[in-house]
């Protein structure tokens, strides 16, 4: 099903959505989309969603199932809250990416903004995965809980660092990975641990690096290359220690 | 003297000295225990059900029951379990010097932190001696030439609907006659005016939620999930639940927002305003676990401001990104604490498109906080109710949005003086709990609770019968309901309805001039 949302209002966008899953529609092509809000917005299933434009905030927030690809930017919160389904963002996107993040993979080509895989947990089978071909903001996983956020550092200008200030600040499950190099007091060292990604942690992340890759036509090899950098909770109950008995 | 008493006073000492060799190694200060525990020998059947009842091994059999002083937090559970009533838990008389800025309770945290280095913990509501603005509240009654109603024999109307109404409705003449042409928002229909206030799988038990999900359903009103997600045994009463959406997300999936009767978002809480929440890992059994959906033993955190939010605007995109979860068919509350902005604030969540707002005062109750936020951070619910509903009703959009009031809610009293206020219903938490069986021992945080309560402990849960604890729930609420309808007859009004936000009849007793402004409140004694 192809929708044009040139001058259409979000509200009428997803009730079009939802209705036509309702009746069964899984495939939608969404073209001149320009901001608007809360596409895939708690749409579970098998469905696709391709969007030509720039949706708008929490594209796939509360999402249990569908695929989207963007071709072209997304805003903030994207995956927010999603449980399960994969995000691909051929552009930028911005900032509060994967917040509460349970499920899911998102990949986003370019750059996130600050606030990436805030509070992103695990559970069971459930094992969020994020992964950003450029550069990350500030707070990156900051109150991670849980699942995989990898950030590759590609297509940087000279002396751009790969990650902003307070990374994983309140980390307490999960694990980063970082391609390239980054100063020690960028990454809050009471909560989290940094050191070279070993050779069997390697291999763990090659299957969501070549998801990714596979995802823009990327080769794999190259970016595998690294270095890597593993950031982990050095606790499981950060805070266990603060309180009086 | 039996002899058996006599050996067990002998090994009363024995083990007295033990735990003195713990005591000073541990602290070189003198701290006196809250309470003693007093057993009458003669009397005692030596049945040992104390030492099993306890939750915090404060009891140990050494022949006899042989208490430890300090670990005894003054719950009762062992005297109302004693078939021989030889239990007394009193206060401990061994007063420290009196001194009336060094309290002896100051005195006690003070060398506990000194002892650990940590922040003070705490459970349940505000225990400091604050003014309490309810009473000094009073509500009218007629007299002759505004007859009273006497609810023996006339309908009275507790009914009761939350959420958004239009700014104005518009008729169309149908076949039939006129009908509403008017579209009206999802509302919550509730018999009574009171719901039950947001408690967690987690800070409570199952049976506890469960006793309250049962009781919220049977009386017609409306239980919440907390932020703990829903577990699989309430399910058969979520029509009946707001399932709560906050900063740590826990167990939040498209299902469980369509499951709930409404959607709550929770900024803030009265006991703690501005701090987030924390469930230590060790109450993260594997059943909180998978209705948390998060890895057993591992701590909850939720952070205190949901990263996602830091305007108005932000709220409103999450309020609308819950909205279109849900297809527009569940009410969206949230949830905060009162604090001194409040009027601006809520007049902001209204804008942002909140259809309730819920209004926690500073003496709202907690599963765990730390004792320096609950005792000093936020204002009265009384207070912040009557300036919230001026505020709004200033700026024309009180009709936008219900308000729920809680925090402090000790009796049908307390619920009419909330609805003059301004209150379209109230919210009971800590009431719920003590209707369950629990005394205010305030130790909900160390998950102990030795009436099944506030534990995870399967041994101590299975204490609480769920339905029995619905029982006296629907009890504590019918009676509630009985009183409300005697009040508002009293004051010769019929319906819930025609007391909300009536501060005409209300009169303050003992409030000063400017409280009783803020509150537009008239002194006893001035006339309509």
């Amino acid at each position: 099903m192809r929708i044009d949302a040139r001058d259409m209002h979000y509200r009428e966008l997803n009730e079009r959505i939802r209705e036509a899953v309702a009746s069964g529609e899984t495939s939608f092509e969404l073209v001149n989309v320009n901001g608007q809000r809360y596409i895939g917005d708690g749409l579970r299933g098998e469905i696709e969603i391709a969007i030509a434009g720039v949706p708008g905030n929490d594209l796939g927030a509360f999402m249990d199932g569908p695929t989207i690809r963007v071709r072209g930017n997304a805003q903030d919160g994207v995956a927010n809250t999603m449980n399960a389904g994969r995000i691909i963002v051929e552009g930028h996107a911005g900032d509060v990416l994967g917040y509460g993040m349970r499920g899911g993979e998102l990949f986003v080509r370019g750059r996130v903004g600050y606030r990436v895989g805030i509070h992103m947990k695990a559970y069971r089978d459930k094992r969020p995965v994020i992964v950003a071909g450029g550069t990350a903001g500030d707070f990156l996983s900051e109150y991670m809980a849980g699942g995989l956020l990898i950030v590759l550092g590609l297509d940087r200008r000279p002396g751009e660092p790969v990650v902003g200030e307070w990374c994983a600040t309140g980390m307490h499950g999960g694990e980063l990975y970082l391609r390239g190099e980054v100063e020690p007091w960028r990454v809050a060292s009471q909560f989290a641990g940094v050191r070279l990604a070993e050779e069997a942690e390697l291999g763990a992340i090659r299957p969501h690096v070549e998801a990714f890759c596979a995802a823009f036509g990327l080769g794999s090899e190259e970016i595998m290359g690294g270095p890597f950098l593993r950031i982990a909770p050095t606790s499981h109950r950060p805070y266990g220690a603060k309180y009086a008995a | 003297m039996s002899r058996t008493t006599a050996e067990s006073r002998d090994s009363k000492v024995e083990s007295g000295r033990a735990r003195h060799a713990q005591r000073t190694a541990r602290a070189p200060v003198y701290r006196p225990s809250d309470f003693l525990w007093r057993r009458d020998a003669d009397r005692c059947a030596l049945c040992k059900r104390c030492v099993q009842q306890c939750g915090f091994d404060a009891l140990t059999w050494e022949n006899a029951p042989v208490p430890d002083p300090e670990k005894c937090v003054g719950c009762h559970r062992c005297e109302a379990f004693c078939p021989q009533r030889a239990i007394t838990i009193e206060p401990n008389p061994q007063y420290l010097r009196p001194h009336p800025l060094w309290t002896e309770s100051h005195r006690k945290n003070l060398w506990v932190q000194a002892e650990t280095g940590g922040v003070l913990l705490t459970g349940m509501g505000n225990d400091l001696p604050y003014p309490i603005i309810w009473d000094h509240l009073l509500l009218d009654a007629c007299q002759v030439t505004n007859p009273s109603i006497d609810p023996l024999r006339e309908p009275m109307e507790l009914r009761t609907y939350l959420g958004s109404r239009p700014d104005q409705i518009e008729l169309a003449v149908g076949a039939e006659g006129p009908e509403l042409a008017t579209e009206l928002p999802p509302n919550l229909e509730l018999a009574v005016p009171v719901v039950f206030a947001a408690m967690s799988y987690g800070s409570i038990s199952l049976n506890a939620q469960k006793a309250i999900a049962m009781a919220a359903t049977e009386l017609g009103t409306y239980w919440n999930t907390g932020e703990g997600g829903l577990h699989e045994d309430l399910r058969p009463y979520a029509h009946r639940a707001f399932v709560q959406c906050a900063s740590g997300r826990f167990g939040v999936t498209a299902d469980y927002l369509n499951s709930g009767a409404a959607i709550e978002i929770k900024i803030g809480q009265g006991a703690k305003p501005g701090i987030g929440g924390h469930l230590p890992g060790e109450k993260v059994s594997a059943e909180v676990s998978e209705t948390r959906m998060i890895p057993i033993g591992s701590d909850a955190l939720s952070p205190a401001p949901q990263h996602d939010i830091y305007s108005i605007e932000d709220l409103r995109q999450l309020i609308y990104a819950l909205k279109e979860a849900t297809n527009y068919e569940k009410p969206v509350s949230v949830k905060i604490a009162a604090v001194h902005n409040v009027g601006a604030i809520a007049s902001g969540i209204v804008r942002a498109g909140a259809d309730i707002v819920y209004l926690d005062g500073f003496r709202g109750g907690t599963g765990a906080a730390p004792t320096v936020i609950r005792d000093h951070l936020g204002i009265p619910i009384e207070i912040a109710l009557a300036v919230v509903d001026q505020q709004l009703r200033e700026e024309g959009i009180r009709n936008q949005a219900s308000l729920i009031a809680a925090g402090g809610i000790r009796s049908s009293a307390d619920a009419a003086k909330a609805i003059a206020l301004g209150a379209d219903a109230v919210a009971l938490g800590t009431g719920a709990l003590l209707a369950l069986g629990c005394t205010l021992c305030q130790k909900c945080y160390t998950g102990r609770c030795s009436w099944g309560i506030t534990s995870q402990d399967p041994a101590l849960t299975r204490r609480l019968d769920p339905y029995l604890g619905s029982r006296r729930l629907i009890n504590l609420v019918s009676a509630w309901a009985a009183e409300l309808e005697e009040i508002l007859g009293a004051m010769g009004v019929n319906a819930v309805e025609s007391l909300r936000g009536s501060r005409e009849r209300l009169r303050a007793v003992g409030l000063d001039r400017t409280t009783m402004d803020i509150m537009g409140v008239k002194p006893a004694g001035v006339g309509a």
